[in-house]
C-alpha cells in the first residue's frame, strides 16, 4: 500500500518534470525561431534592389500617422511632470532647478519608453493584425509561390521604418515634453525662462541624449520583431484559428512588446548609467 | 509514352493523426492540362501545394523531368518556381492593394520591366478579362466571380510554363464559367503551357482536358485520358462521370446499378439452391431522351422519379431497383414469379397514372406522347446475367401511355 503511495508520487512528480521539460524546449524553441527572424529580416534589409519605396510607406504609416499622438502625449507628460516637479522641488526651494528634473527624465527614460509604448499600441498591433490576416487568407503563401520572398516584401521594410522612425519620434515627444514643462512651470507657475532653459542647458550632456538615442533604437528592433513575428506565424497558433487566431495574435503583440520594452529599458538603464 | 513532366512517386502526407495522401501515385505531362477530381476534403489542393512546394512529402518523392525537388539546387528550385503560377481556391488577393497592383505585383516585385510596360501587360490582361471597370477598386469592393478573374488575370500574367489552378470555376455562374474553362483552353492552345486543374465541374472540365486523375480513398483510383475514364468500369470512376444521374437516383430512392448488378448475380447464384424462383423487371420510357430535349429536363426527370418511387415503396428492402441505362430502370424481384411480378408493375402503373404527369394537360406548352414498357423474365434455372436482361428487354410490352392529341398535333 506504502509502496503504491511512493510510486503515484514518483509518476506525479515525473509528469511534473515533464510538462517543465517541455515548456522549456517550447520557450527556447520560440526564442531561437525569434532570433533567426530577426536577423533574416534584418539582412533582407539590405539585399538588392533596395525596397526604398516600401519603406518609405512604412516610414509615413508608423512614423507620420503618429505625429500627432505621440506629440499630444508629450506634451501633457511635459506638462505634468512639470505640475508634479515643481510641487516637490519648491519643498527644498530648488524650483529652479525644474527645467533640468524636466528634461533629463524625458531625454533619459520617459521619452523613449512612452514613444515605444504609444506606437505599440498604435502601429504595432496593426502591424500583427495586418501581417496575420495576410497569413490566413493565403496572401503569404501566394506571394511565396509567386517567387516573392514573403519575409523581404512584409517584414524588412517595417523593421528598417521602425529603426528610422523610433529615434525620431522620441526626439519630437523630448521636444513636445520639454515645451510641456515649460507651460506649465514658466506660465502657469512662473518659474522664470531663462532659468528653466538655462537649467537644462547645463544639465543635459550628449551621454544623455546618445543613451536614449540607443535605447529608442533598440525599442524599435524589439518591437517590430514582435509585432512581425507574431502575425506572420498566427497560423501556428495552438490556442485559435483564423480571426481568433488573429485576435490572438494582436493581444500577444502588444503585450510581449510592452513588457520586453520595460524589462529591456530596465536592462539598458543600468548599463548605460 | 515519354517522361512525364512532373511525377508523385509513393507521396504520402499527414496532417497530426488525419492521413491526407498515402503512397499517391501520379504522372503529369508537359503541355497538357491535367484535371484532378475527387470529393471535397480527398487532398486534391495537398497534391497542388506539393508540386510549388507550400507543403513537403512526408515520405515518397516529386520529381520534376526525373529529378526529386528534394534534391534541387538553390537556382533550380528558384528557375522551377518562376516558371509556375498558383491560382488559389480562395484567390488569396491582396486586399489592401487595387485590382491593377494585384495583377501587377508579380511583375513589378520579379521583373526589371519599366512602369510602361507593366501597364501595358496589365492592361493586356485586364481587357481579356473584362475587368476594365474595376482596375482600381480593391478586391473586397468587387463580385466573387470578378475576384476569381482577377486570380485567374494574375496567375497569367507573368506567362507561366506551367500553371496549377485550384478549383478555378468554383463559384461562377454557368456562363461564366464556361467562360474560364474557354479562356483556359484557349489560353493553353495558344501559349502551350502545362495545366493541372483542381475541379468539380464534371462532365466540363473533361472537354479541356488531356488527362484525368481521380483521387479516392487517399490514393489516385485512376488516371488516363478522358476518354478511358469514359471506357471504365471501375465504380468509383463510374460514380465520378455519373455524378449527375446519381444525385437523382439518390433523390428518385433507386440503388446504383452496380448494386444491382450485384444484387442480380447474387440471385442467379442462389436459383437452384436456395429458392426456386424470382423475377427480374426491365422497365423502358420511350423517347425519354426526347422528351428530355423537347418538353423539359424536369419532365423526364420526374417520369423517372415517379417509377423509382412507387418501385421503392412496393418492393421494400427485399428487391431492388436501379437506372440501367439512361432509358432503362432494371429490377430484382427475389422470390417472385411473373404473377406477383405482374401484380406489381399494375399497382405502380396506378399509382403513377394518379400524378400530374400522367395527364396531358400538364404539358401546356409542348407535349409529346410517350409510353412506359416494361418486361418481365420469371427465373428458374441458372442464366448468364446478359441473358437475362436480353430477354426482359424482347419481352417488353407498352404497359402506360400518354398521348396528347387532344386540340394539338403533336411536336
Amino acid at each position: 500500500m506504502a509502496e503504491k503511495t511512493v510510486d503515484h508520487e514518483g509518476q506525479g512528480m515525473i509528469r511534473g518534470l515533464n510538462w517543465l521539460g517541455r515548456k522549456t524546449l517550447d520557450i527556447i524553441g520560440e526564442l531561437g525561431a525569434l532570433a533567426i527572424f530577426f536577423c533574416y529580416g534584418i539582412i533582407l534589409i539590405f539585399s538588392l534592389p533596395f525596397q526604398f519605396r516600401k519603406i518609405i510607406q512604412q516610414v509615413y504609416f508608423i512614423g507620420v500617422k503618429s505625429f500627432l499622438i505621440i506629440s499630444l502625449i508629450g506634451l501633457f507628460t511635459g506638462m505634468v511632470l512639470g505640475l508634479q516637479g515643481y510641487y516637490t522641488l519648491v519643498k527644498f526651494g530648488a524650483e529652479g532647478m525644474l527645467g533640468a528634473a524636466v528634461a533629463l527624465s524625458l531625454i533619459r527614460e520617459l521619452g523613449p519608453v512612452l514613444t515605444a509604448l504609444m506606437v505599440i499600441g498604435r502601429a504595432g498591433s496593426s502591424i500583427a493584425a495586418e501581417i496575420g490576416i495576410m497569413r490566413i487568407s493565403e496572401q503569404i503563401d501566394a506571394l511565396d509561390t509567386m517567387d516573392i520572398n514573403p519575409m523581404r516584401y512584409l517584414v524588412s521594410p517595417r523593421m528598417a521604418a521602425s529603426v528610422i522612425v523610433f529615434p525620431m519620434l522620441t526626439a519630437l515627444f523630448d521636444v513636445i515634453g520639454i515645451f510641456g514643462g515649460f507651460l506649465t512651470g514658466v506660465l502657469l507657475l512662473g518659474i522664470n525662462s531663462g532659468i528653466y532653459f538655462n537649467r537644462i542647458y547645463d544639465s543635459v550632456v550628449l551621454k544623455d541624449v546618445t543613451g536614449g538615442f540607443l535605447k529608442s533604437l533598440a525599442f524599435a528592433l524589439i518591437v517590430s520583431t514582435i509585432c512581425c513575428y507574431q502575425g506572420y506565424f498566427t497560423h501556428m497558433r495552438s490556442e485559435g484559428f483564423g480571426a481568433r487566431g488573429v485576435s490572438l495574435a494582436t493581444t500577444s503583440a502588444v503585450v510581449i512588446s510592452c513588457v520586453l520594452v520595460l524589462v529591456l529599458d530596465y536592462v539598458l538603464t543600468s548599463f548605460l548609467l | 509514352m515519354n517522361e512525364p513532366f512532373i511525377e508523385f512517386k509513393d507521396v504520402s502526407k499527414s496532417f497530426g493523426s488525419l492521413k491526407v495522401l498515402d503512397k499517391a501515385n501520379l504522372a503529369i505531362y508537359q503541355g497538357e492540362i491535367t484535371a484532378i477530381i475527387g470529393k471535397s476534403g480527398a487532398g486534391k489542393s495537398v497534391l497542388l501545394k506539393h508540386i510549388i512546394g507550400l507543403l513537403k512529402p512526408d515520405s515518397g518523392q516529386i520529381l520534376v523531368r526525373g529529378k526529386p525537388l528534394s534534391q534541387f539546387t538553390k537556382a533550380e528550385w528558384r528557375h522551377f518556381k518562376r516558371s509556375l503560377s498558383y491560382m488559389f481556391q480562395n484567390n488569396a488577393l491582396f486586399d489592401s492593394l487595387t485590382i491593377f497592383e494585384n495583377i501587377a505585383l508579380p511583375l513589378v516585385e520579379r521583373t526589371k520591366m519599366s512602369a510602361a510596360e507593366i501597364r501595358k501587360r496589365v492592361m493586356f490582361r485586364i481587357e481579356q478579362f473584362e475587368l476594365g471597370d474595376v482596375e482600381g477598386k480593391y478586391p473586397s469592393q468587387i463580385s466573387g466571380g470578378m475576384q476569381k478573374r482577377v486570380a485567374l488575370a494574375r496567375a497569367v500574367v507573368t506567362e507561366p510554363t506551367m500553371i496549377l489552378f485550384d478549383e478555378p470555376t468554383t463559384g461562377l455562374d454557368p456562363l461564366r464559367k464556361n467562360a474560364v474553362l474557354n479562356m483556359v483552353a484557349h489560353y493553353q492552345r495558344e501559349i502551350g503551357f502545362t495545366g493541372v486543374m483542381v475541379s468539380h465541374d464534371i462532365p466540363d472540365v473533361f472537354f479541356i482536358s488531356n488527362r484525368v486523375a481521380i483521387i479516392e480513398n487517399k490514393k489516385i483510383a485512376f488516371q488516363g485520358t478522358p476518354l478511358e475514364l469514359e471506357q471504365s468500369d471501375d465504380e468509383v470512376v463510374w460514380q465520378f462521370i455519373h455524378g449527375q444521374e446519381v444525385l437523382q437516383d439518390q433523390l428518385t430512392g433507386l440503388h446504383s446499378k452496380f448494386e444491382v448488378e450485384r444484387a442480380l448475380k447474387q440471385e442467379l447464384d442462389r436459383i437452384g439452391r436456395f429458392q426456386d424462383v424470382f423475377s427480374v423487371v426491365l422497365f423502358s420510357v420511350d423517347s425519354l431522351e426526347q422528351i428530355r430535349e423537347k418538353v423539359g429536363y424536369i419532365a423526364a426527370q420526374r417520369i423517372f422519379q415517379c417509377l423509382g418511387m412507387t418501385l421503392r415503396e412496393n418492393l421494400g428492402t427485399a428487391g431492388y431497383a436501379a437506372r440501367f441505362g439512361p432509358e432503362e430502370i432494371l429490377t430484382v424481384i427475389p422470390q417472385a414469379d411473373a404473377t406477383r411480378a405482374d401484380l406489381i408493375i399494375k399497382e405502380i402503373i396506378t399509382e403513377c397514372s394518379r400524378q400530374e404527369l400522367m395527364n396531358p394537360e400538364s404539358y401546356r406548352k409542348v407535349c409529346l406522347d410517350f409510353a412506359i414498357k416494361a418486361g418481365i423474365v420469371e427465373v428458374r434455372k441458372k442464366m448468364r446475367l446478359e441473358e437475362v436482361i436480353s430477354l426482359a428487354r424482347k419481352s417488353q410490352k407498352v404497359i402506360a401511355k400518354l398521348e396528347c392529341d387532344k386540340g394539338r398535333g403533336p411536336v
